[in-house]
């Protein structure tokens, strides 16, 4: 599953990473502690989180993630966009619970 | 032989992974297995968010000789108290703010331990923290080759 399969069948909202939507989605990662993504995400998961803040896209940078969705509504800080736009890591949003998102994802087959 | 230091600041969530982002850089320009940098940038990333939560300042050092990388990572801080306690998953004395980022949920250590080949930590409660690390290529790693 890419990316952009994903974001057109959920109606994600991109803000940055347009250009990288072509990229598999290999699994999937849903945490608030950055830890527990540091420790147990692979390459190529999504993560679903409501933290908002620029660290996200670090820790999903140095783990080669495939993309963050922020769900819940949350907006991602100003300075969160403009460090994914730097890494030009996929950085959606979405109105969604993470609880109602990851069971549409997973229903969709990431996982 | 090649190493580099890198200066990290307690309390600036904004610049931390700085170091592990160089750090992931740098050892895979070295051509070292994709699987064991990747080792090293979680526990480089852990150990510098501790000294940024938990320190006043301190230092992340890499060292890579052939194959083999060392981490070290010292700070001025409050050291640790009970090396026991600190290191059993789930125990954290982050505050709040660290807390709310999704920080200080207690598993850096254990991240790292799982992480690196060799771990030691000493925290002596009068001057800081020194955790040293050390990494060598798992046979499957180097199966697997280069760099992710």
């Amino acid at each position: 599953m890419k990316l952009t399969d994903l974001v057109s069948a959920l109606s994600l909202e991109t803000h940055a990473g347009e250009g990288n939507l072509a990229r598999p989605v290999t699994g999937g990662i849903v945490s608030d502690l950055l830890s527990y993504v540091m420790g147990n995400a692979r390459a190529g998961d999504l993560w679903v989180t409501i933290q908002v803040h620029p660290n996200i896209v670090g820790v999903a940078d140095l783990l080669d993630l495939s993309a963050v969705v922020v769900a819940g509504g949350q907006e991602p800080e100003s300075a969160t966009v403009a460090k994914a736009r730097e890494h030009g890591l996929a950085l959606l949003t979405t109105e969604m619970s993470a609880f109602t998102l990851v069971g549409k994802l997973h229903e969709l087959g990431v996982g | 032989m090649f190493s580099i230091r890198y200066p990290v600041l307690g309390g600036a969530y904004f610049l931390a992974g700085r170091a592990a982002a160089d750090v992931k850089q740098r050892l895979g320009d070295r051509g070292l297995p994709g699987e064991m940098v990747r080792r090293v940038v979680i526990a480089a990333y852990e150990a510098e968010m501790n000294i940024c939560i938990h320190a006043v300042s301190g230092e992340i050092e890499v060292v890579v000789e052939g194959v083999q990388v060392q981490l070290h990572a010292e700070d001025r801080g409050p050291g640790i108290a009970d090396i026991e306690q600190a290191l059993a998953p789930g125990f954290s004395t982050a505050d709040a703010k660290a807390r709310a980022l999704g920080f200080g949920a207690g598993m850096g250590f254990a991240n790292m331990q799982r992480c690196a080949d060799t771990f030691a930590v000493c925290g002596g409660a009068a001057d800081g923290t020194r955790v040293t690390m050390s990494f060598i290529p798992r046979p499957q790693e180097i199966m697997a080759g280069g760099s992710t």
